[in-house]
């Protein structure tokens, strides 16, 4: 069980980051994942005050803000229709939509949990994070990094022409994944991320260009086993890294004839 | 700490720690159809309505539903009583312990999307577990009661 000694609502993200620089404090997001931890928490820093939960949008960029719910990512129209669905289709299946209202982008990104849905589908756009002090840097070198005692402030989704889809395995429906992977073809680029290896998700592009000449069923069946090759999986309870690998192939598969069919 | 919310429609106040649940503070307060199911977020046994939306009572602070609106059971008998009588006509509550859960769910459903498809309905409570019934039950029984409404 967690307990807390003290409760903070601070007004300004340079208050909750110098309260957060002590070891005891925690942010915290949807706390849903934060409860099953052990321990003491000295000072919990809740950012609800500081306006973090808004999904703003404009010609270039959607933005989502570090509190934005996991529920409100899913039913936004336009991350919608600008992901071709793929981001409805990563969500909708972490535990039931009680969960979703309650969980935030900014606990989903900063956990960088190996078997993240919303890790998987937010790298495989062109997306940045912003850090209170770290500034704006890419998702995907984000993802690598080790954890600090920064703040997550928000998402930026730049928004380029883009087509996309999303695939996972699960042995059962709200079961986390056991294996997660979204393609993107994004300004005339290819991406690939892997998740649930069941190490963090993994960006890859199509270095030897096997799809150059666009999706065909041999190109698709190409570069799914390329893409076999190339991501690092390891074995858990929920499948060996055999099962996984011939996940990778499987699912890379689907997800880019998904695309060649305009999903 | 002090807390102030909105219980049922009245207005509330307490005395918890910075680490008390939401549950255990409705449970408190009398609101007993609020059960715990597991400690992993995962049942859905003890959704509420904070601000309409359902959400876990088991995981979320009762600082942080200070000056918030929550609706138990207790508080939606007459919304419940439209449709769990369908539910129950087709044996769907065998040890009905998830069943508090389920109708806190359901009523969230039906005002969000009046008239959903069964893909609808199963998306929408998949988050409610049931040890007992195979949720065909539960399924069949929202369909009728959508029926009868469409007369
Ligand atoms: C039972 C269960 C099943 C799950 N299943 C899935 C699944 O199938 N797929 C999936 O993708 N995910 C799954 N998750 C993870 C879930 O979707 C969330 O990602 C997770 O709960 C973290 O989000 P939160 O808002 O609850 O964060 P919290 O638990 O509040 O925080 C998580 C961590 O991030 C830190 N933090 C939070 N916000 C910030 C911020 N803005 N800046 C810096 N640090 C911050 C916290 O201090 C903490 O260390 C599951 C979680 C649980 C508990
Ligand atoms: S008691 Fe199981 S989700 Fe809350
Ligand atoms: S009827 Fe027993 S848990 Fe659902």
């Amino acid at each position: 069980m967690l307990t807390i000694q003290n409760y903070v609502r601070p007004q300004s993200l340079q208050e909750a980051w110098e309260l957060n620089q002590k070891r005891s404090s925690r942010i915290a997001g949807g706390m849903l994942w934060m409860k099953m931890s052990k321990g003491n928490c000295g000072t919990l820093i809740d950012l609800s005050d500081l306006g973090l939960n808004t999904i703003v949008e404009t010609e270039k960029e959607i933005s989502i803000g570090a509190m934005v719910t996991l529920r409100e990512i899913e039913l936004h129209p336009s991350l919608q229709s600008y992901s071709w669905g793929a981001v409805q289709r990563a969500l909708k299946n972490i535990v039931g939509v009680q969960f979703r209202n309650l969980a935030t982008l900014g606990g989903s990104l900063w956990g960088r949990f190996g078997f993240s849905d919303v890790l998987t589908v937010f790298l495989a756009m062109d997306a940045y994070v912003e850090l209170y002090k770290g500034g704006i840097i890419p998702l995907s070198e984000f993802a690598k990094m080790n954890y600090d005692r920064d703040i997550l402030v928000r998402l930026i989704i730049k928004k380029q022409p883009c087509l996309m889809a999303y695939e996972d395995m699960r042995i059962a429906s709200t079961d986390i994944p056991v294996l997660t992977c979204a393609i993107s073809y994004i300004d005339g680029i290819f991406r690939a991320t892997v998740g649930a290896r069941p190490g963090r998700a993994m960006l890859f592009y199509d270095e030897k260009g096997i799809l150059s000449e666009w999706i065909t069923e041999e190109s698709a069946e190409a570069f799914s086993r390329y893409l076999m090759e190339q991501v690092p999986t390891s074995g858990n309870i929920r499948g060996s890294s055999a099962y996984r690998s011939q996940l990778v192939k499987v699912l890379s598969r689907r997800a880019l004839l998904q695309i060649k069919g305009g999903n | 700490m002090e807390v102030r919310m909105k219980l049922n429609g009245k207005n509330i106040t307490g005395d918890v720690r910075p680490d008390s649940l939401l549950i255990d503070f409705l449970r408190e307060k009398g609101c007993v159809s609020v059960k715990r199911g597991c400690e992993t977020s995962n049942c859905g046994l003890c959704t509420v309505l904070m601000d309409g939306k359902p959400v876990l009572s088991c995981s979320l602070l009762t600082l942080r539903a200070a000056g918030h609106d929550i609706f138990t059971l207790e508080g939606l008998q007459e919304e419940a009583s439209e449709f769990v009588g369908f539910i129950a006509d087709q044996g769907a509550d065998q040890c009905g312990f998830c069943n508090p859960g389920f109708v806190m769910n359901t009523i969230a459903l039906l005002r969000e999307n009046p008239d959903p498809t069964d893909d609808e309905i199963r998306a929408f409570l998949s988050g409610n577990l049931c040890r007992c019934s195979g949720y065909e039950g539960q399924l069949r029984g929202i369909r009728n009661y959508l029926s009868s409404r469409h007369g």
